[in-house]
């Protein structure tokens, strides 16, 4: 069983096994179902984010409060157009995590990867790659499987909630996680993915959980998008041959520590940061009638 | 290890939009309804911490009481909870509390009917894992690390033992276990963790053993 990240990669090279195969194996071991069964359930869980990711990029959603919805949708005829600046890859990852946070905050049903909120950026990352890399269902449930070893690390030794390890511990969390998943994805080695890892998660480093009116909508929607396109770069960036100085476990720890230091405003009480701008007040006297730092 | 599983950072496939405010609170809710065992005329429900100050927007409210109502967390039902609870006649009072708890994600759940009344307090972890921290005045260290068997029972010889033959008997081990009782003789409890999953059939024989009041599991 792997504690931290140095494990995880150490048992991968030294067996010679891929990380998402460490990672079943694991997850057999510890709960006593078959390799069947478990791809099986990650296959289902799959199959929800492509349904999520679909209903996002073709229906303009809209929540409840009327705050997100049909961005998606603007990024995906944008693309369609050509003429983009960065690339149609990161774009479409940027749009694929949009629409499924869009979709979330529409109280429809998504998965959590790791968690609701942050639950964009890995599927939007996957699906974003699906014309380049064209990767079986297979490929697609490994990715999955690679993700989650590095959450798993993540949850157990620093956190994935914003209120208690803030934003970088949701969207922070699930960028490394889809940058250390991709370079897998893409051909890269078990040490790649945490390079790529570390290097995502330090850019996510001190984020704030803020959300206006407290709704998993402003900023987390667009969080989830500019996570997309880090975890993408990232992953490029380890590929190339590019290291960590700091290494991944150590990054993991900051971030754990920064998040325990993180004064209580800005860890998912919308009374700080975004929340308690202006407009961010303003936003939430017209969703409730009253403002929440007037309760 | 808080996590033992793959599935607790892939997953759960829920309904939005929030993991430990609205999958995390469903699950809460849940587990209050089935320690109850049946329909609750009145749910009472406690917010702490961020609970308290987000709840309208993440949907707390709407998706505790789906948990009361026996809804999992994807049941796309959790959205008209409110509603289908005034149907059902259930009263439901959400209470907005300014004490400080240790997690921020705390819920406070106390389920009645007639003279029957359960209290539970619920916590949300972050990706929509929960942990129960007491029960009926109980205070338990269910660490959500495994799968836990809840027994509700009567303060008599034998019981404990009963149980784990019944768990003998399916090959469960017994990671952790805790007795705990309020007074000699009355009402007392037994958290169990396990390995792995039990099944609901295991459950049922534990219920049929004397002096057994109620079982339920948490976590998948």
């Amino acid at each position: 069983m792997f504690r931290n990240v140095a494990e995880l990669v150490e048992l991968a090279e030294s067996t010679s096994k891929s990380i998402s195969e460490i990672m079943i194996e694991q997850e057999m071991e510890v709960t006593g179902r078959t390799r069947t069964e478990i791809k099986e359930q990650m296959l289902k869980n799959l199959n929800v984010m492509k349904a999520a990711v679909e209903r996002g990029i073709t229906e303009k959603v809209r929540s409840v409060s009327g705050l997100t919805g049909g961005d998606a949708v603007l990024l995906q005829e944008y693309i369609k157009k050509g003429n983009y600046l960065s690339s149609e890859t990161v774009l479409d990852a940027v749009s694929k995590a949009v629409a499924t946070n869009e979709v979330n905050a529409a109280m429809g049903t998504i998965c959590a990867t790791p968690t609701a909120g942050s639950a964009g950026v890995v599927p939007g990352v996957l699906f974003g790659m699906t014309k380049k890399l064209e990767p079986t269902d297979e490929q697609m449930v490994n990715y999955l499987f690679v993700a989650g070893a590095f959450g798993f690390v993540v949850a157990n030794n620093a956190s994935i909630s914003g209120a208690a390890g803030g934003c970088q511990a949701e969207v922070g969390s699930a960028t490394g996680m889809a940058a250390a998943a991709l370079v897998e994805l893409a051909g890269g080695t078990p040490s790649q993915s945490a390079e790529a890892m570390a290097i995502a998660l330090k850019n996510m480093l001190g984020l704030v959980c803020d959300p206006v009116a407290g709704l998993v909508e402003v900023p987390c929607v667009k969080r989830n998008a500019i996570g997309a396109s880090i975890a993408v770069v990232a992953a490029d960036m380890a590929l190339a041959g590019i290291t960590s100085r700091i290494p991944c476990d150590e990054v993991i720890d900051a971030m754990y520590k920064i998040g325990q230091t993180m004064p209580e405003a800005l860890r998912e009480t919308a009374q700080g940061g975004l929340a308690a701008t202006p407009t961010g007040r303003e936003l939430e006297a017209k969703i409730y009638g009253v403002s929440l730092d007037k309760k | 290890m808080k996590y033992r599983t793959v599935f607790d950072i892939i997953g759960p496939v829920m309904i939005g939009p929030s993991s430990s405010h609205t999958a995390g609170a469903a699950k809460i809710g849940r587990v209050a309804r089935t320690l109850f065992g049946q329909k609750p005329d009145q749910a009472d429900i406690y917010f702490y911490g961020s609970f308290a100050k987000t709840y309208r927007g993440h949907g707390t409210d709407v998706a505790i009481i789906g948990g009361v109502l026996d809804f999992d967390t994807f049941d796309s039902r959790i959205t008209e909870a409110l509603t289908i609870a005034k149907k059902e006649n259930i009263h439901v009072n959400f209470h907005e509390e300014e004490a400080i708890t240790d997690h921020p994600n705390t819920a406070r759940v106390v389920l009645t009917k007639g003279e029957e009344k359960m209290e539970l307090v619920g916590v949300s972890i972050g990706g929509g894992k929960i942990e129960i921290i007491e029960l009926n005045g109980f205070v338990l260290r269910l660490s959500g690390n495994h799968p836990a068997i809840l027994v509700v029972h009567n303060d008599r010889y034998g019981v404990i033992a009963s149980v784990s033959n019944v768990l003998a008997k399916y090959e469960i081990n017994i990671g952790h276990m805790e007795v705990s009782r309020k007074e000699r003789g009355k009402e007392a409890l037994m958290v169990i963790e396990v390995d792995q999953n039990v099944e609901e059939s295991l459950l049922i024989e534990l219920e049929k053993l004397p002096n057994i009041m109620k079982v339920t599991k948490i976590h998948d």
